[in-house]
C-alpha cells in the first residue's frame, strides 16, 4: 500500500509538502515584517505626536544630528530616548517572556509572574535607595538578584523533578516577599515622592536618557542572538526533558543558557525602566494567536513587546489627562487578561 | 516552637486532642498574648521605665514616657483586633473552600477593600472611618465572590492551585486599578499611601472604636457557623447528608469571613499572610475542630500580629518597619513550605 503510494504520487506529496511549508513560511515572514512595519509606524507617531506636532522632516533632520529650533530638545532630548528605550525595553521583555514560557511549557511561567521581574527590581531599588549606586552598578544588582531569584525559585519548587504548577505558586510567594521588601525599601527612601516611588513599583520611562539606554541596547545585542541561535533547541524542549535529549538536545547546557540569558535580559530592562507590568507575560500569548503557521515565537513576542510598551507608554501619556507611567497601562491592560486566560483554562476543564 | 514536633509526632491524634491539653495550649496563647502586649506598649523609639508604663495606664500622660505608652495603647489595641479578625477570617476562608492556601491576601480579598476604599477617596468624597468599613466590605465582598467564581470553574472545583492564581491574577489586576486611581489624584495621593502602608501605627480609640462593632458582628458569625464548618469538611454531600444546608452555610461563613478582612483592611491597609499562617499552626496545636479552630486562630493572630508590630519597631531602631512586611517577609516561606508539601495531583 504505502509503496504503491509512494510510487504512484511521489512527486506530488512532496510538493505538496514543500509548497505548505513554503507557504507558512511566506505567511510567517508576512506577519514579522507587518509587526515590525507597525513598530517603526508607532515608534514614528511616538515621535511627532505629543503635546506640540513636528512634522517628519523635522524629525528626521533632528536623528540626522541637525539643530532644529525646538525640536531638537522635544524630540532629540525627550522623544528620542524615551521611544528607543521603550522599543528596546518591550524586545528584551518579550524575548525573555517568552523564553521561559516556552520553556516550562506553561503561559503563567512567565519572570513576572513566579518573581524574576520582583527580584530584580527589587534589587535595583535596594541599589538606588541604600547604596546609592547608578547606572552599569544598578544593573549588575538587578541581573545577579533575578538569577539568584530563579535559581531559588527552581531550587525551591524541585522535589523529585520540578512541576510546572508548583513552581508557579512558589515563584509566586516569593513574589510577594520581595514586592514587600521593595515597598520597604522604598519607604526609606525619605524624598522620592509618590511617584517617583511608582517606578520601581509599576515600570515608568518618565525621564528615559540616553545613559539608561546604552546598557539595554547592550544586552539586547549580545543576549538576544544567543537566545535566536538556541530558538530550535528551545523548540525541542518544548516536548518534554527526555523526547529532548533523545533528539539530541543537551538539556542542561541550553536550559542553562536560556535561564541565564532570558533574566540577562529582563534584568537590564528592568534596571532602565521599572518592572513594566505583565509586558513578559502578555506578549507571548498574544504572538503565538497572531502566529497562526507555528514556528518560534521568540522574534514575534518581541515586536509584540515592543509594540505594547511604545502604545502603552504612547496612550498613558496623552489619552487620559493625566500622565500614566506606562506599567499602569500595561498592569491595567494585562491583568484583566490574566484573569481571562485563566477563566479559559478552567472552563475548559484543562489543567494548566 | 518547643512544642512543634510533639505537635507533629502525634499526628493523626491531633484529630482527636484532649480537652485539657487544648485549654493548656489556649493558655500558653493567651499568656504569650498578654507579654507581647506589654513589650508592644514598653518598646519603641523611647524607652520608657515600667513606672511610666503603669502610670499611662492609670491615665496619666505626664511627661514623654507616659504620653508615648499612651499612644501606644490603642496602637496595641488595634493590632490584637486585626491580627485576631485576619486570623479568623483565614481560618474561616480555608474552611469555606477547604484549601490550604486560602487566606485574605492571596484570594485578592483585602485587594478588592482596599480597592473599594482608593475608589470612594478619589470619587465620592469618603472621609469617615465607618464610611471606609462599610465600603471596604462591600469590595471584599465582591472581591471574595468574583475569585471564588473563577477559580471554581471547570473540573475538580476550586482546587488550591486554581483558587490562588485566580486570586494573584485578581490582585494584580486590583493593584493596577488602585494605581490608576490614585495617580491622576495629587489631592488624596498622601493619604491613600499613608492609609496603603499605615499598618496598625495609626491606631487612635477612636479608630478602634469605629470598627468594633464590626469586627464583632464578624467574630459572632463566624462562631456560630464553626459546627457548620465542620460538616462541611467532610465534603458538600456528606455535610448536606448529615443535614447542613450547604449554600447557606457556606454563605453566612464567607460573609463573617469577609466582614473580619474588610473591616480591617478600611482600617490598617492590607495586611497579608496572618490569615495563610495562624490556622495551619493553630491545626497542629488544637486538631481540626472549627469550634476550637476559630478562636484558636483568632488568639494566636492577634499575637502574631502584635509581635510583628514589635519587631518592627525593634528591627531598625530608631525607625520604624511597617507590619504589613513583616507579616509577608514571615508568611511567604511558609506558603511556600505548605505548597511544597502539597502533592501535584492536589494543586
Amino acid at each position: 500500500m504505502k509503496q504503491q503510494a509512494v510510487g504512484v504520487t511521489p512527486s506530488t506529496t512532496a510538493e505538496d509538502l514543500v509548497r505548505g511549508r513554503n507557504r507558512q513560511l511566506t505567511r510567517r515572514r508576512r506577519t514579522i515584517w507587518l509587526l515590525s512595519v507597525l513598530v517603526v509606524l508607532m515608534f514614528a507617531v511616538t515621535l511627532m505626536f505629543g503635546k506640540t506636532f513636528y512634522p517628519p522632516g523635522e524629525v528626521i533632520r533632528v536623528i540626522r544630528g541637525e539643530e532644529v529650533p525646538g525640536a531638537s530638545f522635544t524630540v532629540g532630548r525627550l522623544r528620542l530616548p524615551r521611544a528607543v528605550l521603550a522599543v528596546l525595553v518591550g524586545l528584551c521583555l518579550g524575548i525573555g517572556g517568552v523564553t521561559f514560557q516556552t520553556m516550562l511549557r506553561n503561559p503563567l511561567a512567565s519572570p513576572d509572574i513566579i518573581g524574576i521581574s520582583s527580584g530584580a527590581s527589587a534589587a535595583a531599588a535596594f541599589a538606588i535607595v541604600i547604596l546609592s549606586l547608578g547606572g552599569a552598578a544598578v544593573s549588575a544588582f538587578a541581573i545577579v538578584a533575578g538569577l539568584g531569584i530563579a535559581l531559588l525559585v527552581y531550587l525551591l519548587s524541585f522535589k523529585s523533578g520540578v512541576v510546572g504548577t508548583r513552581l508557579i505558586l512558589i515563584g509566586i510567594g516569593v513574589a510577594a516577599m520581595l514586592e514587600s521588601i521593595t515597598s520597604y525599601i522604598l519607604t526609606q527612601a525619605a524624598e522620592w515622592d509618590l511617584r517617583d516611588a511608582m517606578r520601581w513599583l509599576t515600570g515608568s520611562l518618565n525621564g528615559a536618557a540616553w545613559g539608561q539606554v546604552i546598557p539595554v541596547l547592550a544586552a539586547l545585542l549580545v543576549l538576544g542572538p544567543v537566545l535566536l541561535g538556541q530558538s530550535r533547541n528551545l523548540a525541542t524542549l518544548r516536548l518534554g526533558d527526555d523526547a529532548a535529549s533523545a533528539l539530541g538536545v543537551r538539556v542542561d547546557r541550553t536550559r542553562l543558557i536560556l535561564v541565564i540569558s532570558a533574566v540577562g535580559l529582563i534584568a537590564f530592562a528592568t534596571a532602565a525602566a521599572g518592572p513594566i507590568a505583565f509586558v513578559a507575560f502578555l506578549a507571548g500569548p498574544i504572538a503565538a494567536r497572531i502566529m497562526t503557521s507555528g514556528g518560534s515565537l521568540l522574534v514575534p513576542a518581541a515586536l509584540v513587546a515592543a509594540l505594547l510598551v511604545l502604545v502603552a507608554d504612547f496612550s498613558g501619556q496623552y489619552l487620559f489627562g493625566t500622565r500614566f507611567p506606562v506599567g499602569v497601562v500595561t498592569g491595567a491592560l494585562g491583568a484583566p487578561y490574566l484573569v481571562y486566560l485563566i477563566i479559559r483554562t478552567n472552563s475548559r476543564g484543562r489543567s494548566l | 516552637m518547643t512544642a512543634e514536633p510533639q505537635a507533629v509526632a502525634s499526628g493523626v491524634a491531633a484529630m482527636r486532642r484532649p480537652k485539657r491539653l487544648r485549654f493548656v495550649w489556649l493558655l500558653v496563647v493567651l499568656a504569650v498574648l498578654v507579654v507581647l502586649m506589654l513589650a508592644s506598649v514598653t518598646i519603641g523609639t523611647r524607652d520608657v521605665d515600667w513606672s511610666d508604663v503603669v502610670a499611662a495606664f492609670g491615665g496619666s500622660t505626664d511627661g514623654f514616657g507616659q504620653a508615648s505608652v499612651a499612644k501606644r495603647i490603642p496602637r496595641t489595641l488595634l493590632a490584637v483586633l486585626a491580627g485576631a479578625a485576619l486570623g479568623m477570617s483565614g481560618a474561616v476562608m480555608q474552611g469555606v473552600t477547604r484549601n490550604p492556601l486560602a487566606d485574605p491576601g492571596i484570594l485578592g480579598v483585602n485587594m478588592g477593600a482596599s480597592l473599594a476604599v482608593v475608589t470612594g477617596m478619589a470619587y465620592f468624597g469618603l472621609s469617615t472611618a465607618t464610611g471606609y468599613i462599610w465600603v471596604a466590605i462591600g469590595g471584599a465582598a465582591a472581591t471574595a465572590v468574583f475569585v471564588f467564581l473563577v477559580g471554581s470553574l471547570g473540573r475538580g472545583g476550586p482546587t488550591p492551585l486554581k483558587l490562588a492564581l485566580a486570586g494573584a491574577a485578581t490582585s494584580a489586576a486590583l493593584a493596577s486599578f488602585i494605581t490608576a486611581v490614585v495617580l491622576p489624584r495629587n489631592d488624596i495621593a498622601g493619604g491613600v499611601r499613608s492609609w496603603q502602608i499605615g499598618g496598625v501605627g495609626g491606631g487612635t480609640f477612636a479608630s478602634v472604636q469605629q470598627v468594633l462593632p464590626f469586627l464583632i458582628a464578624g467574630f459572632l458569625i463566624c462562631l456560630l457557623s464553626a459546627r457548620a464548618l465542620n460538616s462541611l469538611a467532610l465534603g458538600e454531600e456528606l455535610a448536606a447528608g448529615l443535614g447542613e444546608r450547604v449554600a447557606v452555610a457556606r454563605g453566612a461563613a464567607a460573609l463573617g469571613a469577609v466582614v473580619l478582612c474588610g473591616a480591617t483592611t478600611a482600617v490598617t491597609g492590607p495586611i497579608g499572610f496572618v490569615g495563610l499562617v495562624v490556622p495551619h499552626a493553630c491545626r497542629l496545636l488544637v486538631g481540626v475542630d472549627h469550634r476550637w479552630l476559630l478562636p484558636f486562630s483568632a488568639a494566636v493572630g492577634a499575637a502574631l500580629l502584635t509581635g510583628a508590630d514589635v519587631l518592627g519597631r525593634l528591627l531598625i531602631r530608631p525607625a520604624e518597619m511597617d507590619v504589613g512586611i513583616i507579616t509577608a517577609l514571615i508568611g511567604a516561606p511558609f506558603f511556600i513550605y505548605i505548597v511544597r508539601r502539597q502533592k501535584v495531583r492536589e494543586l
